[in-house]
């Protein structure tokens, strides 16, 4: 049977998200979307010897786009960099318990997030 | 925590006096209408009481003019449609205003595809049809033109007289779809000009599963589903007598309450847009005074509509909202963009819709539901405190 709405994961993850916020002068940022579509990330990341130690976000959205945001940074929080880079939209959705199928674009942008602000991160690092 | 239902423009729950009514239909009532034994009979009977009921809904010059369907949205394709190719010796042009419901839009672009041309009326930011734009749209060509009495997810009631007049000056058909209008304000559809007209069971809070059209004596239109030539061969098939005998009913029950159910939830809605509307960045969308009286509607800026609806569940109060995100086709509602708000605007709709079991008393949860929700959705929201919206 084709799921009906969301994940019991998914409401525990709207009604409580995890990491809500932003870091003053993050190590790496990143933002994806745009209000037009309905959709707008942003990601702040902290790091340290290439680990991610601390992360917060912002979201503008659905319920979907705010639970993934939260699990993205649940699932990323203590990784190296170059592993959180390839975390992937099928992970943020199976780790939700799975999304409606129209709201697949959700965990994309909130992976999408996440990479730009490791991108970010090592574009400093190279050039400081 | 009581339950607190505000999504009535989706459906109302079925009136209680309805079910003891029609209920008999669905156990010993299985006589089909067509039979002459006593069983048919006593269906037939059923459904012509249930036709009666509802022509005095609408004040119709007499039953005859009513024809049972499935749904409204049936009932819209039926008027469309019907009168439409019916009529294509007289023209191939329909119209419509931008904000119909979906089952209206899509009868028409059904028919441009057949080769119709299909005109859309704009409406003004109040989601009034411009009249003078409806003046440029219709011509001797037009054989429909379908403007809704008020619309489900703005509120807004249109000037259907005035309509109705531009309407017979040069076209042929007005097509109304009252759904989200009959039982809540008078409809007179011959006072009004109205040649073809929609209704919808479960928003008279009959049952689900009936819908009716009616067809002003002399109209031309053909039916869209053929057989054995049942509602005067409008519509073939079987009919509903559950649905249809509690539709009739409902009309009843609806034409008795209005003017007093009326006034008591016109109170309700007026406190709650006062009272919403006074936190920070809220708009009330559609008409501010010609407007459904249950209808309470708006939008706040810098967050997302289905958030809002998941959030006002978790205060066990239900509500509907135009935003993309709650469509399957991800696009935000059609009605919005029409009154011309931004798509940014648009996805943070929220539409209150009120109904008999809504009381004063509910007034400061719903608001404090409300406050708590957009503070909430803004404190997560990357839009709050940039200024980009």
């Amino acid at each position: 049977m084709a799921q009906i709405g969301y994940s019991k994961k998914v409401m525990d993850h709207f009604m409580n998200p995890r990491n809500v916020g932003e870091i003053d002068n993050p190590d790496g940022y990143g933002k994806v979307g745009n209000p037009v579509c309905g959709d707008l990330m942003e990601m702040f990341i902290k790091v340290k010897d290439d680990v991610i130690t601390n992360m917060k976000f912002k979201t503008f959205g659905c319920g979907s786009a705010i639970a993934t945001s939260s699990m993205v940074t649940e699932l990323a929080m203590g990784m190296n960099v170059d592993e959180a880079m390839k975390l992937t939209r099928n992970d943020v959705a199976s780790e939700l318990d799975g999304l409606p199928p129209q709201k697949m674009h959700c965990s994309n942008l909130a992976a999408d997030a996440l990479h730009e602000a490791i991108k970010d991160y090592k574009n400093k690092k190279e050039a400081p | 925590m009581e339950n607190i239902y505000l999504d009535n423009i989706s459906s109302r729950p079925i009136d209680p006096g309805v079910l003891e009514f029609a209920k008999r239909f669905l156990g010993k009532g299985y006589g089909n209408p067509s039979s002459l034994h006593s069983l048919g009979l006593e269906a037939k009977r059923a459904i012509e009481d249930a036709r009666i009921k509802v022509a005095e809904l609408i004040n119709a010059e007499n039953e005859n003019t009513i024809i049972f369907t499935g749904s409204a949205t049936e009932a819209n394709n039926l008027a469309i449609k019907g009168a439409a190719l019916r009529n294509i010796a007289k023209g191939k042009e329909v119209a419509a205003s931008a904000i119909e419901h979906i089952s209206v839009i899509n009868s028409m672009k059904d028919l441009q595809k057949n080769g119709f041309t299909f005109n859309l009326i704009q409406v003004d930011s109040n989601g009034i049809v411009d009249l003078e734009k409806l003046d440029e749209a219709i011509t001797k060509n037009t054989t429909v033109t379908s403007i809704m009495y008020a619309n489900n997810e703005i509120g807004t009631i249109e000037p259907i007289r005035e309509i109705s007049k531009i309407i017979h000056q040069k076209g042929l058909y007005l097509h109304v779809d009252a759904t989200a209008a009959a039982g809540f304000i008078q409809i007179d559809v011959q006072a009004d000009g109205i040649d073809l007209l929609t209704l919808s069971s479960n928003d008279l809070y009959g049952p689900q599963g009936a819908g009716a059209l009616y067809i002003k004596t002399g109209t031309k239109i053909q039916p869209l589903l053929l057989g054995g030539g049942q509602e005067r061969g409008f519509r073939s098939g079987t009919e509903n007598i559950f649905a249809i005998a509690g539709m009739g009913e409902a009309a009843r029950i609806a034409r008795l309450k209005m003017a007093k159910e009326g006034n008591r939830i016109k109170k309700i809605r007026d406190r709650l847009i006062k009272e919403i509307l006074m936190i920070e960045g809220s708009h009330l969308t559609g008409h501010p005074a010609q407007r459904l009286p249950y209808h309470a509607s708006f939008r706040f800026d810098h967050i997302e509509g289905e958030s809002i609806l998941l959030n006002m569940d978790m205060y066990n109060t239900q509500v509907s909202t135009g935003s993309a995100c709650s469509s399957k086709t991800l696009e935000p509602s059609h009605v919005l963009l029409a009154i011309g708000l931004k798509h940014e605007e648009a996805h943070g709709s929220m539409v209150l819709s009120l109904g008999r079991s809504n009381k004063m008393e509910e007034i400061s949860m719903i608001v404090k539901a409300v406050r708590e929700t957009v503070a909430r959705l803004r404190e997560m929201s990357p839009l709050s405190n940039k200024g980009v919206m």
